[in-house]
């Protein structure tokens, strides 16, 4: 997780599901293989109702026709993000897709859990529903360490929930490395 | 200290006396269970950590079961179940469950209490949400992922935050039109779909003492679609007879304190609900039959870890006994036991299968099938804007298969007497 995260906001609305960040026909693609995992990005948010994906307008593909990486950078959620299936492929094709955060009211356990154990998207918890407030496609800069965001585009700066416990485990990179760390696992 | 069950297995398991809700702990576990969707990734994480030549912390404890995408030319599935094939020859595994062989068994979740798999005080993690399903049993159960579980393969450890636990106590006997589906459902339409996430849901009162163990495990099976890290039941007579006539090993059983701390605890009368329904997009999208009845259906689904079991199929030939289905309906037993359970039980002079056919059902392969959509050629997938009404888990957008289809999730009852008049219809009329 970096320091300051900086990019173009792409905004949903409240229980976005397992089933709409990656559709459960796309869980067969091999998730080490540099070619094929690709395809995590190229179907990242497909299963999204289109006139409710890139809010408030709608109707904004997440992916370009085509494209595996998205020209957006922090994804901004409502209540309950993530619920559904416990597939890792979640977080995981949001990273592929060139995600490094994800801003919602809430989260759904497994999903928070997937995101930070596995260190592929930081989940930070937002104090109001910042979904009715950022456009898709305005400027942001998240500050990791502080915990705040501004939205460069409109002007406005919001503080968001403290990481809390899983601060070490997800700049640490993981939970395998935060094992490693404290020695509950052996150094590789 | 006054603990839940929850809380007292995940204190004897990370070695201490007593734990609190918030404490993270670090636990042994019990049981690992995976299958083909996340196997494959875990695996391959599991190398990536530990090398290559590693060997998982104890084969006696992992449990491998294919169930997801089986019957499908679908080669990216293929492969994945080629992944565990040959994992599973490597590491010398005992618990593996291959397609093909008459050793397959299906949907893993039926699967793991059928083999005595899930047993009274244990931790069992699986990569899977419905894994919770096992909380049934008395024991602390809930879905991991990749990451987690290629940790567990490697340490037989795992870190958890304890949850709180709230508490819903149901009340009466059950009235024949009902089914723990029908209370679940009502359950995640009062609190909601994030009406529980983080803490453990135990499941108690009369009603709940006197249910079978499938009854038990299709209330514990739908905790995740409120957000819940597990479901529980108190183990009880009925869990030891179940337990007990499928393994040997030895177990331990825990109750809740009587002075223990609930986050909440929520009272129903089961005579006061209704046949109850998830209306398109979300589980907690509640109505009683009755306020939809009539609705158009174009399709019927029965099947799945929450409503494929061996009683869910003996309530649907109930309900379709001599006769005959409006719409496409599809029968998919979870497992390969309750496939052939179908063929040998009966309600009144024929077999479940015999009720079915001649009803004009479809039968499939046990699997997960179409309960989450999965490969195009899926049986029983929902590829256009049909208008389903299911037993299974979940109605999310695309969640059977096309973004354009809406899916209703019923009892077995409700279902069935859906698809024997075509549109969405309350059981109580075939009761009478």
């Amino acid at each position: 997780m970096e320091a300051i995260i900086k990019g173009k906001a792409f905004v949903l609305g409240n229980d976005i599901d397992t089933d709409q960040i990656i559709p459960a026909a796309h869980l067969v693609y091999k998730l080490d293989d540099l070619d094929e995992k690709k395809n995590y990005g190229r179907y990242a948010f497909s299963g999204v109702p289109i006139e409710q994906s890139g809010l408030p307008q709608g109707n904004i593909p997440f992916i370009k026709e085509g494209q595996w990486q998205s020209d957006y950078k922090i994804v901004i959620g409502g209540k309950n993000f993530g619920c559904g299936s416990s597939r890792e492929h979640a977080p995981f094709a949001l990273q592929i897709a060139g995600i490094e955060a994800v801003i919602a009211d809430g989260y759904a356990r497994i999903f928070y859990r997937n995101a930070i154990d596995g260190a592929f998207v930081a989940p930070f918890e937002s104090t109001q529903h910042l979904a009715k407030e950022i456009k898709t496609g305005d400027e942001l800069e998240l500050d990791t360490t502080k915990c705040s965001l501004k939205n460069l585009t409109q002007k406005k700066e919001y503080q968001l929930s403290p990481l809390g416990d899983i601060e070490h485990i997800l700049r640490g990179g993981g939970i395998f490395e935060y094992a490693r760390k404290s020695g509950m696992l052996a150094k590789a | 200290m006054a603990m839940t069950i929850t809380e007292k297995i995940l204190a004897k398991h990370s070695g201490r006396n007593s734990v609190q809700p918030g404490d993270n702990v670090w636990i042994d576990v019990d049981v690992l269970m995976t299958h083909d969707v996340c196997g494959p990734g875990t695996f391959g994480i599991f190398k990536r950590e530990f090398g290559v030549d590693a060997k998982v912390w104890d084969k006696e404890k992992l449990v491998v079961i294919p169930d997801h995408y089986i019957f499908t030319k679908d080669m990216h599935a293929n492969r994945n179940i080629q992944i565990l094939r040959d994992f599973a020859k490597e590491q010398d595994l005992p618990y593996y469950y291959d397609v093909g062989t008459p050793r397959y068994k299906g949907v893993c979740h039926v699967a793991m209490p059928e083999e005595g798999f899930t047993r009274p005080g244990e931790v069992l993690f699986g990569t899977d949400s419905h894994t919770c399903t096992a909380g049934a049993f008395g024991e602390f159960a809930t879905g991991i992922g990749n990451t987690d579980a290629a940790f567990v393969l490697g340490t037989g450890k795992l870190w958890v935050k304890v949850p709180e636990t709230m508490k819903f106590i149901f009340e009466g006997e059950m009235p024949r039109y009902l089914m723990a589906k029908d209370l679940i459902l009502a359950v995640i339409g009062k609190i909601g779909v994030d009406g529980a996430t983080y803490r453990a849901m135990d499941f108690g009162g009369s009603t709940v003492d006197t249910m079978t163990m499938e009854d038990r495990m299709t209330l514990c099976n739908m905790v995740i679609e409120a957000g819940g890290k597990n479901g529980i039941c108190t183990a009880d007579k009925t869990t030891t007879d179940y337990v007990r006539a499928r393994t040997n090993k030895q177990f331990e059983l825990f109750y809740n304190d009587n002075d223990a701390k609930y986050h909440s605890v929520h009272h129903f009368n089961v005579n006061e609900i209704e046949p109850t329904i998830a209306k398109p997009h979300s589980p907690d999208n509640k109505a009683v039959v009755s306020e939809v009845a009539g609705t158009k259906l174009d399709r019927a689904y029965i099947g799945s870890c929450t409503g494929g079991k061996i009683s869910d199929f003996m309530a649907a030939a109930e309900i379709m006994y001599g006769e005959k289905v409006k719409i496409d309906t599809f029968i998919v037993p979870a497992t390969t036991d309750v496939a052939k359970e179908i063929r040998t039980l009966k309600f009144k002079d024929k077999t479940i299968m015999q009720i079915f056919e001649e009803a004009g059902c479809r039968i499939g392969d046990s699997s997960c099938a179409a309960c989450l959509g999965g490969p195009s050629d899926t049986f029983g997938r929902l590829n256009g804007a049909e208008v389903c009404i299911s037993s299974t888990n979940r109605n999310f957008p695309g969640r059977m298969g096309s973004k354009k289809s809406q899916v209703y999730l019923a009892s077995p009852y409700t279902v069935a007497a859906s698809a024997v008049k075509g549109v969405i219809t309350n059981p109580r009329e075939f009761f009478n």
